[in-house]
């Protein structure tokens, strides 16, 4: 690892909003939104999952007081859209409508309402008589492909990518990768692990609820608020949903009570979108907890079957992963997120991997439509594959560590199965060590009989993920030097809580020899901020911040030149250096904050840069988690002792957010693996509120542990990668391991429940 | 009906309807650090101090709120400018949006009981979701704000 030294980067800086976020200031969509006139939006939804609205009639819900707008699908566009965050032309399909006759799943909106006072919408809600022809549903996704019921038989869905998507067979897409010949491989080899995973949809459960505002602004355009992570894509998709230009449309973001990817999709925005439109008036949707949870965007079931060849002394010669993924009623980041389940998982294993091969196929069903979560897709096929590691290392009576260790992704290799990128920074065999240590991982792993009913062990699983969109994601900066030679840091990612906002004042610090409370940031507003495809597919840090680590350089150069006119020298002899520009070899020196003022009179200099970056290459981020349990076997419980996480994430720009960002991932991670799940009654969804849906409590989580091993990313800013995603893959591997330790099972389905522990098997499990 | 209600230190007369929640009262009067989370009081993000006893105000009736004294966070903002800078220094806010509701608690589990273990800690306020922190890094800070608090004392 090269060594930097850093002065801002590499410390934990509070985040630049902290006091203002727990002080409970206003900072939210509904806290500065409160103006007098403002319309209540809502959406009265279909109660079955598959049927043709025959008959809506609204004319007495019209009719009640304080009913400004009814509108069903006779009154909108007919040209259909994605809600996709992405970047145009979008991978997801063009399968929606604001509102479409034939509705798909339960929850489908058939009806949008606003009105003057919440009261009144409710009230209207329930006089709107809705006629349904109700037609079979598409529920089991094993089935979904070519069946003769199809979810989107419409003549106008449009795929604007050929990514093997095809409505009249319920494919929203499907892909084949290959290296080498992994048959002939596997002919060959000692063993071979084969096993099919289940992994249900979970939701995101960011504390903020979907929300939007829309008013038209004193220049007659429409002007949205939204908690959103993409305010960018979202001035594009209400472009498209609306058919109204994108000049005519400016889309901002507040502070984000939290996203993890839900907001990456514009999940309710064109409602309130459609009503100010119309009725020219301020409008607000506020999704209930409810709503979020039967109509949200959560993460893909999938199903990942893996057939993994070694020999005997635990080489990892070969590996075969194929997806089959439950995209719900639309096809939001269908087509993306099934990616991810094989190039994070078998990257890994490059050691020694000889070949592999990865498909898909992404289906459509009556469900929910799913999206974008944290990890995308990579949580799903890394539980799959690093399950059959673990099994494989049992089965061979190898340390599961040891295994690892022999086959893992090092620095220098090519790695055939992401890209062909050369992994240029990677710490995994450091994290691995240094896990084993602190963890203590020789006296936690064996099975241990507490005396009482209850064992002790411990599992481990390690993980990958991407630092942005390779060739696609765009993230830019503008800086300027500001009246009192501070800085002013505009950019258009989205700090959905993570603190992005502070780590890229950090790196403006670093450059320009200043604190951060020297730099002002702003972020996101379409109208000031320059471009950034929007805060997911970890690309923040890395794209974002190395795009600001250049306009740091290129307004060096600006005021190089300003100083260098003041002092009547050529440019190429100013030097610099924080506070000051000083001329080379002299005395003389001009001050910023001169400089700042002779930007403002008689100047044909802004003082003013913006850089656009984008990258090749998307580094990984490496991880290793280890965590110990103590099961009951007499209940099924599964209590979390400690979990350690030490992470690869290049330069650590700032340890105390990374921190958080890691614990919070794992803590997401531990949901997943033992207690959330998204399931369905004749296509109804039970888990309608959080008295249901057990999300982790403070009790649930055990105590944290968190380490860094740094490496250093050549393309990064600092020598930085990503860190949001990759923290969430490991507990349900490591879990799933450690509870096959206390009990003997493999349990391939998630989540792990207490009855499937007790019963030693789950719903699915029986179908392997 | 009319009521009549202690918000912050300022009594508040309303006219509200029966079945407005204290939830929607608060914020109506101004109180936006008073946030909802879920509808099903599971998350603790409405948590405020009624009489000095935190309570979820999404299942308190406004009416019957008449009469007591309410605190939230926007009256509670010197007791809490004591510790907030040491979950800051965790970065345990994070998005903010559920920091009201754990502050307040947190002031009631130090008004309750000035020195809590970590166990005591957890379990007061289990009801305070959180999908950011994992949590750890809010106890992190609450502890330090102790320790930092029992040295000064010594």
């Amino acid at each position: 690892m090269a060594e930097r030294n850093f002065k801002v980067v590499g410390k934990g800086h509070r985040k630049k909003d902290s006091e203002q976020l727990l002080l409970g200031k206003p900072l939210f969509v509904d806290d500065i939104t409160t103006g007098q006139g403002t319309l209540v939006v809502k959406l009265l939804r279909s109660p079955h999952p598959n049927a043709i609205v025959e008959d809506i009639n609204t004319a007495v819900a019209k009719k009640l007081p304080g009913i400004v707008a009814v509108y069903t699908w006779q009154d909108v566009p007919q040209e259909r859209f994605a809600i996709a965050g992405q970047t145009y032309p979008e991978p997801s399909p063009y399968d929606r409508l604001i509102l479409d006759r034939h509705v798909r799943f339960v929850g489908d909106p058939v009806a949008i309402i606003a009105g003057e006072t919440e009261k009144a919408v409710d009230a209207a809600m329930k006089v709107i008589k809705v006629k349904y022809e109700v037609l079979e549903p598409v529920l089991d996704y094993h089935t979904a492909k070519d069946n003769p019921v199809l979810v989107h038989p419409e003549d106008n869905w449009k795929a604007s990518l050929p990514v093997g998507g095809d409505n009249k067979r319920n494919m929203v897409a499907a892909e084949e990768h290959t290296h080498g010949d992994v048959d002939a491989v596997f002919a060959t080899c000692d063993h071979i692990i084969e096993h099919k995973f289940h992994i249900r949809a979970v939701q995101q459960t960011m504390m903020e609820t979907f929300r939007a505002y829309t008013e038209i602004d004193r220049y007659g355009r429409l002007h949205v608020i939204s908690s959103t992570q993409i305010v960018f894509h979202l001035r594009r998709i209400l472009s498209h949903a609306l058919g109204i230009p994108k000049s005519k449309i400016r889309t901002e973001k507040p502070r984000i009570g939290g996203g993890f990817g839900a907001k990456q999709t514009a999940v309710n925005e064109v409602y309130p979108a459609f009503v100010t439109w119309m009725t020219k008036r301020p409008a607000k949707i506020i999704y209930s907890r409810k709503e979020c949870q039967i109509c949200g965007s959560p993460r893909h079931e999938m199903e990942v079957s893996v057939r993994l060849g070694a020999m005997q002394d635990g080489t990892i010669r070969g590996i075969h992963v194929y997806t089959l993924s439950n995209s719900g009623a639309y096809g939001e980041h269908g087509p993306t997120t099934v990616h991810l389940s094989g190039t994070k998982p078998i990257p890994l294993y490059t050691g020694n991997l000889e070949a592999y091969r990865f498909n898909t196929e992404v289906v459509y069903t009556n469900l929910q439509a799913a999206g974008a979560y944290r990890g995308y897709g990579a949580p799903q096929g890394i539980f799959a594959v690093e399950s059959c590691v673990n099994e494989l290392a049992e089965k061979i009576g190898m340390d599961p560590t040891e295994i690892r260790l022999k086959n893992m992704v090092r620095e220098g290799m090519i790695m055939h199965a992401y890209y062909g990128e050369t992994c240029n920074a990677c710490a995994l065999d450091r994290c691995m060590e240094r896990a084993k240590e602190l963890f203590k991982w020789d006296e936690k792993y064996p099975v241990r009989d507490m005396g009482n009913g209850k064992v002790r062990t411990a599992g481990v699983a390690m993980a990958m993920q991407g630092s942005c969109i390779s060739n696609l994601d765009v993230g830019s900066a503008t800086l300027k030097l500001s009246d009192d030679g501070t800085y002013n840091l505009i950019h258009g990612a989205a700090d959905m809580g993570t603190g992005s906002d502070t780590i890229l004042a950090q790196m403006v610090a670093e450059c320009m020899d200043c604190e951060p409370d020297d730099v002002a940031v702003l972020s996101a507003d379409t109208d000031y901020s320059p471009y950034d495809s929007g805060s997911y597919a970890s690309s923040t840090t890395y794209i974002t911040g190395k795009a600001t680590e250049l306009a740091c350089e290129k307004l060096k150069k600006e005021i190089c030149h300003v100083a260098a006119g003041m002092l009547g020298c050529d440019e190429e002899e100013m030097e610099f250096a924080g506070k000051e520009v000083k001329r080379i070899g002299t005395d003389q020196s001009v001050s910023l904050k001169d400089i700042s003022y002779k930007l403002q009179l008689n100047s044909n200099d802004s003082g003013t840069v913006t850089v656009s970056h984008s990258s090749p290459v998307s580094p990984p981020p490496y991880m290793v988690g280890m965590v110990e349990i103590e099961l009951d076997k007499l209940t099924g419980k599964v209590d979390i002792l400690n979990y350690q996480s030490v992470v690869d994430c290049g330069t650590v720009i700032n340890p105390k957010l990374a921190r958080i960002q890691t614990e919070g991932g794992i803590a997401q991670g531990i949901g997943m693996a033992l207690m959330e799940n998204v399931t369905y009654v004749n296509g109804k969804p039970l888990e309608e509120s959080f008295m249901q849906y057990k999300i982790p409590s403070r009790q649930d989580v055990g105590v944290l542990r968190t380490e860094f091993e740094q490496s250093y990313e050549p393309t990064g800013p600092f020598g930085a990668k990503s860190i949001g995603e990759v923290v969430i893959n490991t507990p349900a591997p490591a879990l799933a391991h450690a509870i096959y330790r206390a009990t003997g099972t493999w349990f391939r389905d998630l989540p792990i429940l207490p009855e499937h522990i007790v019963f030693g098997k789950q719903p699915f499990y029986d179908k392997d | 009906m009319e009521v009549k209600i202690n918000v912050n230190g300022r009594v508040i007369t309303d006219s509200v309807d029966a079945d407005m929640l204290l939830m929607d009262f608060l914020r109506k009067h101004g109180c936006y650090s008073v946030k909802c989370g879920c509808e099903t009081t599971n998350c603790g993000l409405c948590t405020v101090l009624m009489d000095d006893v935190p309570v979820l105000s999404c299942s308190v009736l406004a009416a019957r709120a008449a009469g007591h004294k309410i605190m939230t966070l926007e009256g509670l903002q010197e007791e809490a400018k004591e510790f907030i800078g040491f979950i800051a220094n965790q970065g345990a806010e994070q998005c903010g949006f559920c920091n009201p509701g754990f502050i307040v608690n947190t002031i009631a589990l130090l008004r309750e009981n000035p020195n809590p273990t970590d166990d005591e800690i957890r379990a007061f306020l289990v009801g305070n979701l959180c999908r950011c922190s994992g949590y750890d890094g809010q106890l992190r800070g609450i502890r330090d704000f102790l320790n930092f608090r029992n040295s000064r004392k010594e």
